[in-house]
C-alpha cells in the first residue's frame, strides 16, 4: 500500500486545543507543508503571540518563540538581525497585530524588515471569548458590541493590507481566505510567496488570511465559511496589494487577484 | 573612538556604558531617544556599524525591549537603555525576559519622576528596578555604579551575570553619572563567560526544537517553574552580593548610599575627618541581591545607620529589613531632581548624634569654587 496523502512531518500529532471549525488548524498545516516541501525545518524560527495561537509551538516542530501581546514583529526583528539567513515568521491574530501591536507591525513593514507575517484575521478576539477586534465588521455582534459594531461608537474595521500598502518598505502583501479548498490552495501559494520574499531578501511580507471563528461568531462551521465568502470579503477584498516581482497596485488602489 | 586598551579615555558615563558593552561582545543594541541617556544611543549608532553589529532605533521603548528580547532569544549578547518613563514602558518586556529566562542588559539612567518629571539625577526608580517593576515573582540583578570607570567595569560584569544566570541585569545609574565625564580605562581582556547557549533559537537543524516561552497553562507547571526561578534567585543571593565599605571600622554612624549619593557621602566623610566624627559608608554595588549580611554585621557595632538617597526613601526599606531593630536606621533624602550636598549629610549626622542640637561642629568649607552645589570627592 502506498500513502498518497499524509500529515506533514513538521506538524506535531497531538490533540488540538482549537475549537471545532477553527481556521488555525488549516493555516498551521499549510505552514508545516511548506516547511517540509522546501526542507527548511532546520532554519525556520516561528513566533506565536498571546491569542488563540499562543500554543502554536505545540503543533509546529520548529524552533519557536512565544511573544507578548502585539510584539512579534519587534521580537522577530531581534531574532532576524542575529540570524539573517534563517527564515523568521510571525503568526498573529487581528487583536495582536491590528490593535495592541499596530505600532510594531507598521514599523517592521516600514523598515522593510526581512520577515514574513502570517496575519490571521477572524474579526474577533477568540481567546478571551469573543470581543470586538479592530477588524470586526460593521454591525457584527461581539461580547463587547452586543448590539453590533456601530461606527459612531466603535469606529470602522481596519484594513491592514491596504494600510501597509502605502509603505515603501512592504514588499509583498496579500489577502487570502480559508473559506474553500480553492482559497486554501491560494493561501498556500501566498504563504510560499511570502517565504520566497524573505529567502530572497526582498524585505517585508505579510499574508492576511481570512479565517473562521464559528464559536464566537455563533455560527456552524459551514455558516462561518459562507460568512467569509459573502460578508467578510466585502469589507476585506481578497487579492495581492503589493508584489515586488510585479508592479501592482498603487497605494490604496485596486487589488489584483492572486 | 578606538577601543585601544590600557589607555585612559575621557568619556561620559553614557558613552562608557556603550563602549564597554561593545568590548564585552555585545553586537545588538536597540534603543529609543530619551534624556539623560542620549549619549549612549548616539554612541551605539556610531560604533555598532564599525564593529559589524546591529544598531536600531526602535519605534518605542516597548519595541526596543522586545527587539532585545528577540536578540537574546536568538543567543546574542544584547543591550537596551532608557530613562524613567521609557523604563516604565519596558516593564512588561522585562517581566517576559525574566519569565523566559533570557539574558539581557538594560541601562536605566534615572531622572526625576513621577510622570514626565524632569531630567535631573534621581534614585526614585529603586523600587521599580529592585522589587520587580513588571508583573510576577521575579528579580532583576541590579548593579549600581558610582563612577564612569565603574560603569565600564560593571557593564562587562552585567553581560557575564546575565549569561550565567539567564536573567535580565539592570545597570541603575542616574543623570549625573550618565552625563558627567571622567577618565576611564577599559579592561584589557573583559572577563567573558559567554556560555554556549543550547537553548537559543537558531533553527532546529540536526537537533530537537527549542522553545522560548514563559507560558505554563497546565496546572502545577507554573508553580514548579516559579520554584525553580526562586532557587536561582537564592543562588544569586549567595554568590553575587557586592558592596564597598569605607571607614566602617569603629564608625559611630554608618551612611548607606549607592551611586551618586555614595560619592557625596564619601565627600562628607572626607570633610568630617579630623573633626572627631566617626562616619563610615556602606555602598551597595549590587542593589539586588542586597548586601544584607554586611549591614547586619555593622549593626552590631554602629550607633546608627543613615541612608542617603535621591528619593523619598526606597532603599532605606531594605536597610531596615536587613538590620531589623538591631540598630536605628535614619534617612536623608532629596527628591525630584534634588541632590543632597555633603554639608546637608553632615548636618543630618550631627542631628542623629545629638537631636537636641547640643553637638556643634565646624564643617570645613569645600576647597573649591565648585563648592556650593554638586561636588564630587576625588576619593576613588
Amino acid at each position: 500500500m502506498q500513502a498518497l496523502y499524509s500529515a506533514p512531518e513538521t506538524l506535531i500529532r497531538t490533540p488540538s486545543h482549537y475549537c471545532p471549525g477553527c481556521g488555525h488548524g488549516i493555516a498551521h498545516r499549510l505552514l508545516a507543508e511548506i516547511i517540509d516541501e522546501w526542507g527548511i525545518r532546520g532554519k525556520t524560527i516561528g513566533l506565536a503571540p498571546v491569542g488563540c495561537s499562543v500554543l502554536a509551538y505545540n503543533y509546529l516542530d520548529i524552533d519557536m518563540c512565544e511573544a507578548a501581546h502585539g510584539r512579534p514583529p519587534a521580537i522577530a526583528t531581534g531574532i532576524k538581525r542575529v540570524h539573517p539567513d534563517n527564515v523568521v515568521f510571525t503568526y498573529q491574530g487581528d487583536g495582536d497585530l491590528a490593535a495592541i501591536g499596530m505600532a510594531e507591525i507598521v514599523h517592521a513593514a516600514s523598515r522593510a524588515e526581512n520577515i514574513t507575517v502570517i496575519f490571521i484575521n477572524n474579526a474577533i478576539y477568540g481567546m478571551t471569548n469573543g470581543q470586538l477586534a479592530p477588524t470586526t465588521l460593521l454591525n457584527q455582534r461581539t461580547t463587547t458590541t452586543p448590539e453590533g459594531r456601530n461606527p459612531l461608537t466603535h469606529g470602522y474595521p481596519i484594513r491592514i493590507c491596504e494600510l501597509l500598502a502605502t509603505l515603501e518598505g512592504a514588499s509583498f502583501l496579500a489577502r487570502t481566505s480559508l473559506s474553500s479548498p480553492k482559497d486554501v490552495l491560494q493561501t498556500k501559494e501566498a504563504l510560499k510567496k511570502g517565504f520566497k520574499t524573505q529567502i530572497e531578501k526582498k524585505g517585508f511580507s505579510l499574508i492576511e488570511v481570512l479565517a473562521p471563528c464559528p464559536v464566537y461568531w455563533r455560527m456552524s462551521p459551514v455558516e462561518s465559511l459562507k460568512f467569509i465568502e459573502e460578508k467578510m470579503t466585502q469589507t476585506f477584498p481578497l487579492g495581492v496589494f503589493k508584489d515586488w516581482e510585479k508592479t501592482v497596485s498603487a497605494p490604496g488602489g485596486q487589488a489584483t487577484k492572486v | 573612538m578606538k577601543s585601544s586598551n590600557n589607555k585612559k579615555h575621557l568619556l561620559t558615563g553614557n558613552e562608557a556604558a556603550a563602549e564597554a558593552a561593545i568590548l564585552a561582545g555585545c553586537r545588538h543594541y536597540y534603543g529609543y531617544p530619551i534624556t539623560p541617556q542620549n549619549e549612549l544611543i548616539n554612541h551605539m549608532a556610531i560604533r555598532m556599524p564599525q564593529v559589524g553589529g546591529t544598531f536600531l532605533q526602535a519605534e518605542s521603548e516597548i519595541a526596543a525591549v522586545y527587539m532585545a528580547y528577540g536578540g537574546a532569544a536568538a543567543g546574542a549578547r544584547v543591550m537596551t537603555s532608557s530613562s524613567g518613563p521609557g523604563i516604565s514602558l519596558m516593564q512588561e518586556g522585562i517581566s517576559y525576559l525574566a519569565g523566559s529566562e533570557l539574558p539581557c542588559v538594560i541601562v536605566n539612567v534615572q531622572r526625576g519622576g513621577p510622570g514626565l518629571g524632569d531630567i535631573s539625577p534621581s534614585q526614585a526608580d529603586y523600587f521599580q528596578a529592585v522589587k520587580g517593576g513588571g508583573h510576577g515573582d521575579y528579580h532583576n540583578i541590579v548593579l549600581a555604579p558610582a563612577s564612569v570607570q565603574e560603569i565600564a567595569d560593571l557593564v562587562y560584569d552585567a553581560f557575564d551575570l546575565a549569561d550565567r544566570y539567564r536573567n535580565p541585569v539592570m545597570l541603575l545609574g542616574d543623570a549625573q553619572l550618565g552625563q558627567m565625564m571622567e577618565p576611564v580605562e577599559f579592561r584589557k581582556t573583559p572577563r567573558t563567560h559567554q556560555a554556549v547557549k543550547r537553548w537559543a533559537l537558531t533553527g532546529a537543524e540536526g537537533r530537537a526544537r527549542n522553545i522560548v516561552k514563559s507560558f505554563y497553562p497546565v496546572k502545577g507547571e507554573l508553580e514548579a517553574f516559579n520554584i525553580r526561578l526562586q532557587r536561582k534567585y537564592r543562588a544569586i543571593e549567595q554568590e553575587e552580593v557586592r558592596y564597598e565599605e569605607v571607614n566602617t571600622q569603629g564608625a559611630e554612624i554608618i551612611l548607606v548610599a549607592y551611586g551618586t549619593c555614595a560619592r557625596i557621602c564619601k565627600e562628607a566623610i572626607r570633610r568630617a575627618s579630623g573633626t572627631g566624627l566617626q562616619i563610615g559608608l556602606l555602598r551597595p554595588i549590587t542593589l539586588w541581591p542586597f548586601p544584607k549580611e554586611p549591614l547586619r554585621r555593622l549593626a552590631k557595632k554602629a550607633r546608627a545607620f543613615c541612608v542617603v538617597e535621591m528619593s523619598a526613601g526606597q532603599m532605606v526599606e531594605d536597610v531596615r529589613l536587613a538590620v531589623l531593630d538591631r540598630c536605628p536606621v535614619h534617612f536623608y533624602g532629596r527628591m525630584g531632581g534634588g541632590v543632597p550636598s555633603s554639608r546637608e549629610i553632615l548636618k543630618k549626622v550631627l542631628n542623629i548624634l545629638a537631636p537636641e542640637g547640643t553637638l556643634e561642629l565646624e564643617i570645613p568649607e569645600i576647597p573649591t569654587e565648585l563648592g556650593k552645589g554638586l561636588y564630587f570627592s576625588t576619593i576613588p
